[in-house]
């Protein structure tokens, strides 16, 4: 039972991560009907500006964080921009794989900063645990979870409220309509991949913390694709819960597969979070929560 | 040039592979002085060559089920390292501690293609289901799927960092790999793998070509243009979908086959989602939907390195040493690779054969502008 609830704790908090990462990558798809590829490779970059705000400039890590933030903000909305813009109108396939090469561009500029070396972020929980009961938990898993529940919460809340929200909402229902009715669009593209961008940075911090930064942690981020196609490629609650089912489910791999299903090889749990979204597709064609698609001649 | 290549007045040669005289005398002038290269290249530009030919049969094959079918595969990778692994557990040493039956080329080289065509007809029903960008998401999973199988699965690739060798190319008892003469000419390993790329790749593009003029390739036009129209028009979805991913699959087990035969080695890591990428880059660059794209975007990319080579000795910051510097020169080509992709999709959505098509239609009434 406690290695269950242990296994629970751990996927909660890994599937917090995917979530974000999932989130971001279902708000750009949302607003701008752009499925993008490169959420990895925004992440690592922003994690890299924590590491060099917080340890080369030796900055308080709040401030890193919010730096990191911002100036990943500010590259979202340049790569929008100048890379995005020009293809507003072509088949979305096209601007998928655009995303990939800028992914790959991303990921080799951001591997280049961090170097090969471990990177400390400079985050005030380190290794440390607390235990509660029989569990023991990473003080980073537990600021992962709350974390995650304030952004997810503050969003929710920026969309629901504010009037930007409203627009961001009214534009994912139909961009032109909503450009017929004055709302700025182009802007709604921008705050769309600065918000992504955000959140990117957000899951590399937590990613990153406790072990430190590594080159590796662009391979993870990967998974929160099936996180968010799981949720429903449309669904800022799918991306969520897309992001703990994959979390958990490679928790519980961890945790349970090598006893059970010990023919599936070592390492399963890089591959489970796949394994899950074939078999959710094949049920559910538009993931858990996505809008079917209207086919028409 | 002769006549009204203009002017088209019957269907079958508005269809034909070759519609003029002088483009058929042109194809075989430039058949003929690839052969004669094979003779005369250095052995590095031979083994190049040969790579291109060998992922040009690749990427025709996943022009076919992207291009012309539409259907947007990430998977092309784990079809190549079907192909590959079926090969050298076809091919490989007998007695071994892994997985190899000793089999000649003839017989290895069919069944890469098959073995990786099943499988392609194992993931089309799901094809059938999903539509567009899930679908790309579905081939991704396949991909990580895969490169799990490939890691595992000891007996046959070896396992991570240790990998197999690839199987020895032995045609009728006549080995590719081992310095041979021909008509005189003493031939390197290298240029052997070159001249029979070329003629693999040759039979193969001229296949899918006949394929996509032919009924079938028709269809797949008409699913990638408007599924739900096709369908009214009386086109099977699921059959041409289940071709498209079959034919594609076959194309990409020959490729996977005959690519890492002339590396002589197969890594199970190869086989990520990367090696998709650069396939999707492949016609991407080279052309959607063009037999003749799909051969200049497998050139391309593989030749892509060299020129990078190239240029690291003019551009400042590109430093040769795999350390120091800015940018080290593979650091260079993968960005370049990436950027490479968005600047095709933003600046020429045709690829490098809209580039080819609107020199020649440059000059073929050149003096004048039209």
């Amino acid at each position: 039972m406690t290695e269950f609830l242990q296994a629970t704790v751990n996927g909660i908090a890994t599937g917090a991560i995917y979530g974000l990462l999932a989130l971001g990558f279902v708000i750009i798809y949302k607003s701008s009907e752009v499925l993008s590829f490169a959420q990895s490779g925004l992440m690592i970059l922003g994690a890299f500006w924590v590491v060099y705000f917080s340890s080369v400039l030796a900055l308080n890590f709040w401030l890193a964080v919010l730096l990191g933030v911002l100036l990943s903000a500010l590259i979202g909305v340049a790569i929008e921009r100048s890379m995005l813009r020009p293809m507003v109108g072509k088949p979305a396939f096209s601007v998928a794989i655009l995303t990939i090469g800028l992914n790959i561009a991303l990921t080799v500029i951001g591997f280049d900063l961090i170097g090969v070396e471990i990177r400390s972020l400079g985050d005030p929980w380190g290794i440390q645990k607390v235990e509660i009961g029989q569990l023991v938990v990473s003080q980073k898993d537990v600021a992962t979870i709350v974390a995650s529940v304030i952004v997810v919460g503050a969003l929710l809340a920026f969309f629901r409220y504010s009037r930007f929200g409203l627009a961001m909402r009214a534009t994912a229902i139909d961009q032109e309509t909503a450009l017929a009715q004055g709302i700025p669009v182009a802007r709604v593209f921008a705050v769309a991949w600065a918000i992504a961008a955000g959140l990117a940075t957000i899951a590399g911090v937590f990613l990153g913390a406790g072990t430190g930064v590594t080159a590796a942690i662009g391979v993870r981020a990967i998974r929160a694709l099936p996180a968010a196609v799981i949720g429903g490629l449309d669904s800022i609650p799918g991306a969520i819960v897309g992001g703990l089912i994959v979390g958990l489910a490679e928790a519980y791999t961890v945790a349970y597969q090598a006893e059970y299903l010990g023919f599936l090889g070592q390492n399963f749990s890089t591959a489970v979070a796949y394994v899950v979204m074939f078999f959710v597709l094949l049920v559910r064609p538009y993931g858990i929560f996505g809008t079917r698609e209207v086919v028409r001649v | 040039m002769r006549g009204r290549p203009g002017l088209v007045t019957a269907y079958q040669r508005d269809m034909a592979i070759f519609p003029t005289n002088t483009q058929r005398v042109w194809f075989a002038a430039f058949a003929l002085v690839m052969a004669l290269l094979t003779f005369v290249l250095s052995d590095d530009l031979a083994l190049r060559g040969a790579s291109a030919a060998a992922a040009a049969v690749g990427a025709i094959g996943l022009n076919l089920v992207t291009g012309w079918a539409g259907q947007i595969s990430l998977g092309h990778a784990f079809f190549l390292g079907i192909g590959a692994y079926t090969a050298a557990a076809l091919g490989g040493e007998t007695g071994g501690p892994l997985i190899g039956l000793g089999l000649e080329m003839w017989i290895w080289l069919p069944a890469a293609g098959l073995v990786a065509a099943v499988a392609g007809i194992v993931v089309a029903p799901i094809a059938t289901r999903l539509r567009g960008l899930y679908l790309a998401f579905v081939t991704l999973g396949l991909v990580f799927i895969g490169e799990h199988i490939f890691r595992e699965w000891d007996s046959l690739t070896g396992g991570i960092g240790v990998g197999r060798s690839a199987p020895k190319p032995i045609l009728f008892g006549y080995d590719l790999s081992r310095e041979g003469s021909f008509l005189g000419f003493t031939l390197s390993a290298e240029q052997q793998y070159l001249l029979f790329a070329l003629v693999v790749l040759l039979v193969m593009g001229f296949l899918a070509k006949n394929l996509v003029r032919g009924r079938v390739g028709r269809a797949f036009s008409a699913i990638r243009d408007r599924d739900v129209a096709a369908e009214i028009m009386g086109i099977n979805l699921a059959r041409h979908k289940l071709i498209a991913f079959a034919i594609s699959s076959f194309y990409a087990g020959i490729a996977g086959a005959l690519l890492w035969t002339f590396v002589g080695f197969i890594e199970p890591r190869s086989f990520s989602l990367t090696l998709s990428i650069v396939y999707i880059a492949m016609i991407l660059i080279g052309g959607a939907a063009s037999i003749m794209g799909s051969i200049m975007g497998a050139v391309f990319i593989t030749f892509l390195p060299r020129i990078v080579d190239l240029l690291s000795g003019y551009v400042p910051f590109i430093e040769d040493s795999p350390t120091g510097g800015f940018l080290t020169v593979s650091q260079v080509e993968q960005i370049l690779f990436g950027l490479l992709i968005v600047v095709f999709l933003i600046v020429e959505p045709l690829g490098l054969y809209g580039i080819w098509i609107r020199i020649r239609n440059y000059w073929k009434a050149w003096p004048f502008s039209y």
